[in-house]
């Protein structure tokens, strides 16, 4: 007889749903719990139940990977033990604490696929806390889940994939994109075009939407300085730099972003290693090509352990469900979780060559300046990082937390701290990976007193 | 190559306790060289929960406490921050008529040590304190204690120690501390010797290992005080509150968020310490019922530390009982923070010329060694901050 299994998988994205059909095709009942009402994650995010758009006009190219992923779950529903509408704000012996429909509890787990997905990667620019300032997620978010648009005349700024994909978007539901504004140069991308041939699908998507932008008459400009946005109540004008001369165009919303950075609260409560990812520019918890994490019984899938895509993520759902199955002595397909490696490994080298077509504006932290606002919860500047660095010497961005209060408002360093760290390694000049990365704490997101008021015998 | 440096005065730990002695005695001019294993004040100097309170202490605590008080006053000229140092008043509720006379004879004891309690009845204190959701029936108001940011201070009595010439390693741990007849001699793995003549143990949590080193041997615990913390709120505390008998205690900073503690952590390793789940229920609990202002707020962030314990929770501070020269302070019980700067003071006293004018019998270390055994209350509880 085999032991029982009881494995929980947080997110119920691309890696957290195909964890789940995997769970279940090997006779498991995972328990899945999502933050979001709707499975899908970020990037297949369903609409409220009610709302009409198609798939076709939500998410494009990916409708078919929408589709699939979404009636993939459907299929299962009735062998998972689904919670939607709950977030895991900690985790404690061998129990995650949650917080779902207005009450708290806690649910052990044998077992725990980690799939929480990544988050706009933000490096704020001058006027970025304006009201009509959005996150490139934001923005798509916007458009896929409530149907609307953040503005009329929109600017999409920053530079990654998404970027251009977010401004085909917008175009095709009607908004005006009065201009797409990319850090990265057309050098960069011309560079990278031989790794990104790895995955030609994926480049030729990318080839498609600049000419379609173009087409449609939406002024695209890269390898700009993003310079202010500027406005009263609401952002009404974006100001870059190209070369040595300075533009403007008004406007009345503006999304941007660099890319995406991994959620791995959950991972670092939970006591997972992380090590430094040079090409991601980031610490990330560390694990073996399967998902294993540094923690026994603890697997990471998806962008929450490194931003790899949607593709990649339903591979590694799978790969580390595989795993978990292995682990527990249970039989399975060795030929495919093979094959899911090898996928996956592919994937890695074409990353190498987005990074290098969307580069980490290196010259961020040396233009931010001293008035940026870093730390918008609790209004730290780039100057006020930096004179606690020559004034008390701190070198450790916990240390400068400590000292300034950047990273400890409501986001608790997830908006705030890949800047706060960049600002901190450039006021040292060294490396980002020299500051360290901010110590996790629980709650992962706030937790309202409100539920305590309803507390019933499910908190322990 | 392993790195000699010999200085007048070694201090092992830069918590406040090491860092205010490492201050005064560089303000005395001897050669000080601050040892800490990790970053000065990021401990439980810089992790408690930012009392600044004289009222609740037992009695041999307060002339320590109340020259502690004297220096937090001149905070800023010694070490160029205020650290957010506010006397708020600290306000201790009594939930019954036992409580309140409890206050009261603490009152009456404490008179001459100059912190004029008040007690105030029940409708006194709902005049003043509209906000405050216990059923209470009195309180007792120490009008001059107040709060401070510990992640500040404590740095920054290191950071002042440094301005002033003390020899502040941090990321230095050491790993062996011992008297050769000569001096004591205290080593970092192969990177580092210190050669010193005094050596100064406040190594909190972890001093009891450098003292039996030296033979002086004591009980002491690990305990894990919880601390939240809310959102910024429209300011409304106007005291930082404790409650008789213990349990919660909460104070709003300037900038509106409230701090929150009561209840025990639990600890990650030998160095680490973190709130625990039925610990942040009970508090948010306890909270809201103490402040009803806080129904719809979010705790955004908790954490714990790691803190000494003897277990008649009262301080070690003195000289060794075994080897001249070393002296201890350590095992402050959750109560350090205000004492720290005195602590410092009193340690540079003995350096200085052996003894200080500030009484400590009561916290000598030969306590545990000599007489009738002390016996534990029990386990370790929240802190009394």
């Amino acid at each position: 007889m085999t032991k029982t299994l009881q494995p929980v998988i947080v997110g119920a994205g691309p890696a957290g749903v195909r964890a789940a059909q995997t769970l279940v095709a090997h006779g498991v009942r995972p328990v899945l719990i999502d933050e979001a009402p709707r499975w899908g994650g970020q990037i297949y995010r369903q609409p409220p139940l009610g709302f009409t758009r198609n798939k076709r006009t939500l998410y494009g190219f990916e409708a078919g990977r929408a589709e699939a992923l979404h009636s993939a779950m459907a299929g299962i529903l009735d062998r998972v033990d689904y919670r939607p509408d709950t977030l895991v704000w900690s985790a404690e012996g061998g129990r995650l604490d949650l917080l779902g429909r207005g009450r708290m509890g806690t649910l052990p787990y044998s077992q725990l696929i980690v799939a929480t997905g990544a988050t706009d990667r933000v490096l704020p620019f001058p006027g970025w806390t304006l009201p009509g300032v959005y996150a490139l997620g934001a923005a798509q978010v916007a458009l896929k889940y409530q149907g609307c648009a953040i503005g009329s005349r929109v600017v999409i700024a920053g530079t990654g994939p998404l970027l251009y994909l977010v401004a085909y978007q917008y175009a095709k539901a009607g908004a005006k994109v009065v201009a797409v504004l990319d850090t990265a140069s057309f050098k960069d991308k011309a560079l990278a075009a031989p790794t990104m041939l790895r995955q030609p699908a994926v480049f030729a998507k990318g080839v498609y939407y600049l000419a379609w932008l173009r087409a449609h008459g939406v002024p695209v400009h890269q390898g700009v300085r993003l310079v202010r946005a500027t406005g009263g109540t609401q952002v009404t004008t974006m100001r870059w730099q190209d070369g040595a001369a300075e533009h403007e165009v008004a406007c009345d919303a503006v999304a941007f972003g660099y890319a995406l950075r991994s959620e791995t609260q959950l991972a670092d409560l939970l006591g997972c290693r992380f090590s430094y990812n040079a090409l991601q520019r980031a610490a990330l918890p560390a694990c073996d090509g399967a998902g294993r994490s540094s923690v026994p019984g603890v697997y990471l899938a998806g962008d929450g352990a490194g931003i790899m895509g949607a593709d990649a993520a339903e591979w590694a759902g799978e790969r580390a469900a595989l795993a978990l199955l292995v682990d527990a002595g249970r039989p399975v397909d060795a030929v495919r979780a093979s094959e899911l490696e090898v996928r996956l490994a592919r994937i890695a080298a074409f990353r190498v060559g987005l990074e290098r077509a969307f580069p980490f504006p290196q010259d961020w932290a040396a233009n931010a300046p001293d008035d940026l606002v870093i730390c918008r919860c609790e209004e730290i500047t780039a100057g006020q990082l930096r004179q606690c660095a020559s004034d008390t010497g701190a070198r450790e961005i916990n240390r400068l937390k400590a000292l300034t209060r950047v990273g400890m408002g409501r986001c608790q360093g997830r908006t705030c701290g890949v800047a706060a760290a960049e600002i901190l390694a450039q006021a040292c000049a060294v490396a980002p990976d020299a500051v360290g990365r901010l110590r996790g704490q629980a709650p992962i997101k706030p937790l309202p007193f409100a539920v305590m008021a309803r507390a019933d015998g499910e908190a322990t | 190559m392993m790195e000699r440096i010999s200085a007048d005065v070694a201090i092992i730990g830069g918590g406040i306790m090491g860092s205010s002695a490492a201050l005064f005695l560089r303000r005395m001019g001897l050669s000080v060289v601050l040892l800490e294993c990790d970053l000065c004040g990021c401990r439980s100097s810089g992790v408690n929960y930012g009392g600044v309170r004289r009222q609740g202490r037992p009695l041999s605590q307060l002339p320590l406490s109340q020259r502690a008080q004297g220096i937090w006053a001149q905070l800023p000229e010694l070490i160029g921050i205020d650290g957010e140092y506010l006397r708020t008043g600290h306000l201790k509720i009594a939930r019954s008529e036992a409580d309140l006379a409890a206050l009261e004879s603490y009152r009456a004891l404490t008179q001459g040590f100059g912190m004029d309690l008040q007690i105030l009845s029940a409708r006194a204190l709902r005049e003043r304190c509209p906000w405050l959701g216990l059923a209470a029936v009195g309180a007792s108001l120490c009008p001059e204690d107040g709060q401070a940011n510990p992640r500040l201070v404590s740095p920054a009595f290191a950071l002042a120690a440094r301005r002033l010439g003390a020899d502040v390693r941090e990321q230095t741990r050491i790993d062996e501390a011992v008297h050769d007849g000569s001096a004591f001699v205290l080593r970092s793995g192969d990177a580092l010797e210190v050669r010193s003549r005094h050596l100064l143990n406040c190594a909190g949590a972890w001093a009891g290992t450098f003292a039996a080193q030296f033979g002086d041997v004591v009980p002491m615990e690990s305990g894990h005080p919880e601390m939240a913390v809310t959102e910024p709120l429209p300011v409304f505390m106007n005291f930082s509150l404790g409650v008789e008998g213990g349990g919660v205690y909460a104070r709003q900073v300037a900038r509106g968020n409230c701090v929150i503690g009561g209840g025990r952590g639990y600890a990650l390793d030998d160095q680490r310490a973190r709130a625990q789940r039925s610990g942040i229920a009970a508090l948010m609990q306890q909270t809201i019922d103490l402040l009803p202002a806080l129904r719809n707020a979010h705790i955004i962030r908790t954490w714990s530390g790691t803190e000494g314990y003897l277990p008649d929770r009262q301080p070690v501070l003195g000289p060794s009982a075994t080897t001249p020269g070393l002296i201890h302070a350590f095992g402050f019980a959750g109560g350090g923070f205000q004492l720290g700067p005195a602590v410092g003071a009193v340690l540079a006293d003995l350096v200085l010329s052996g003894q200080t004018a500030t009484p400590i019998d009561a916290f000598s270390v030969s306590r545990f060694s000599e007489g009738p055994r002390v016996t534990t209350t029990g386990p370790v509880s929240s802190a009394v901050v």
